[in-house]
């Protein structure tokens, strides 16, 4: 804290222009163009922070933005939404001249809880909310447009949310940002969203396979029956076989069957 | 088209900018639109999109390509009409078949990234911006060929299985249906356990959207 203290005092806190902040936003929207093995999202660390280092003394391709640029390529990896955190945390610990060493451990340490947050709050709860109330709407009928409409404005609203905050946040708190992460939506959303999204997965399921089946209630029903044992099986099955592989194999041996039967 | 279609939503799927236009209910439908039928991609999305309820795209785990997937499955079904015994199934088994291989590209594609960066860590290390943004725009060109490329390949190679195994078909439409609903939604139910169990009080919000849907069906 002295430490940070001490730099803050040193540089005067650095005020990003708007074109700056928009041209880090609509890189953050690439950053996984380079996700690799071996770096991870490390190169697209660099490409956001890069509009940001152009502000250092010395400007673009001075020593002080090519040694920033070359730290903020290396290894790093987290959610990629919740990496526009990182981004804006590291362009102002960088604008600030913090010590290399001390931005070097705070990207390290920044990597394990932007990685888990970021998957329950999107991944394992968002996507899967939005994805099953669009299921739910063309379950009751809707029409085409309509489904795509709830899906994409609904997940877009999150997503686009979250990465303008997590800029936003970022470049506010520079290396303190820690505080940002225990937000009440980003401890407790994760629970509120999967228990909508369960209540959603309720709903949405028997509408969506009925307008699939498309005829009368009947088969429906015997469906109905027919995928509760197939999930109670599925799920004693957890973790030793993928639902996707499961399906295809059926499937495949289905149409084969159908096929063959012709002859 | 429909090459630069998969070509866009394979890129969403992970490179720019997901925002999960490359989910299949919104890439098979739009997919279902360009072949003149956007309410048969709707369904063929629907069936796709059960069964990609299951694979979230965590950290680096390897999972299908679901976006180019969807829009071979998509217009593989509303290229015919979707009535049609057999159409329904033979285009799903399309799509996840495009996934699976779309998945392995993926991988193969985030191996060439590696390669690159491999090949120019020198360069990173000294803080080239052309290095960095050399490496970013390569990817992402390498992605959306990717996609292109899949999804040309994929509805090619797969239409004439489609429509022949569809002239051979010999199970009656409505149990057709009814058997990739059943399989879908059973995955489906899969993936709401899998994600969902581990969350106090899950199960019972579960079985109260439960008896609200089946309701909903009563009423219609």
């Amino acid at each position: 804290m002295t430490a940070t203290a001490a730099s803050t005092n040193a540089v005067p806190t650095p005020v990003l222009p708007r074109s700056t902040r928009l041209a880090m936003f609509f890189r953050l929207l690439a950053i996984q163009g380079s996700w690799n093995y071996e770096i991870l999202l490390g190169n697209g660390i660099g490409f956001c922070v890069e509009p940001a280092l152009r502000l250092l003394p010395g400007g673009r391709g001075g020593p002080a933005y090519r040694a920033a640029l070359a730290r903020q390529c290396q290894y790093f990896n987290a959610h990629p939404y919740m990496a526009a955190v990182a981004v804006g945390a590291l362009a102002r610990a960088e604008l600030e001249g913090e010590q290399p060493a001390r931005i070097e451990r705070f990207r390290t340490a920044l990597c394990g809880p932007l990685g888990s947050v970021g998957d329950r709050l999107v991944w394992a709860g968002w996507l899967p909310f939005c994805s099953l109330t669009a299921l739910a709407v063309f379950g009751l009928g809707g029409a085409p447009g309509a489904v795509l409409a709830v899906f994409l404005v609904l997940y877009n609203t999150g997503h686009l949310g979250l990465r303008a905050w997590g800029l936003g946040v970022g470049l506010e708190r520079g290396m303190r940002v820690a505080q940002a992460l225990g937000n009440p939506v980003l401890r407790q959303g994760p629970q509120y969203i999967a228990r909508a999204a369960a209540l959603m997965a309720g709903v949405a399921l028997p509408l969506a396979l009925h307008r699939i089946v498309g005829s009368g209630r009947v088969l429906t029903g015997g469906v109905l029956v027919a995928v509760a044992l197939g999930a109670v099986v599925l799920a004693r099955l957890h973790g030793r076989v993928e639902g996707w592989r499961v399906a295809l194999g059926v499937l495949a041996a289905f149409v084969l069957y159908s096929v063959v039967r012709h002859g | 088209m429909l090459a630069m279609l998969g070509a866009v939503l394979g890129l969403d799927v992970v490179s720019f900018p997901q925002a999960q236009v490359s989910r299949p209910l919104v890439a098979a439908t739009v997919a279902g639109a360009f072949m003149g039928n956007a309410l048969a991609g709707l369904l063929a999305g629907a069936a796709l999109e059960l069964i990609a309820l299951e694979t979230l795209p965590f950290g680096a785990s390897r999972y299908p390509e679901w976006g180019s997937a969807a829009v071979v499955g998509g217009a593989l079904f509303a290229g015919q009409p979707h009535t049609t015994p057999g159409a329904l199934t033979t285009a799903a088994l399309a799509g996840l078949a495009t996934a699976w291989v779309g998945g392995w590209t993926m991988v193969e594609l985030r191996k060439l990234n590696a390669h690159w960066a491999r090949l120019r860590l020198e360069a990173l290390g000294r803080g080239s911006q052309r290095t960095v943004v050399g490496l970013q725009i390569a990817g992402l060109t390498a992605d959306l060929v990717r996609g292109g490329v899949l999804t040309a390949a994929s509805f090619l190679l797969l239409r004439p299985v489609v429509r022949a195994s569809v002239s051979l078909w010999t199970v009656n439409a409505g149990h057709s249906r009814a058997f990739v609903a059943a399989l879908a939604a059973t995955v489906a139910a899969g993936a709401a356990w899998k994600i969902f169990h581990t969350t106090p009080g899950a199960r019972w919000f579960f079985l109260s959207g439960l008896a609200i849907g089946l309701a909903l069906l009563g009423l219609r």
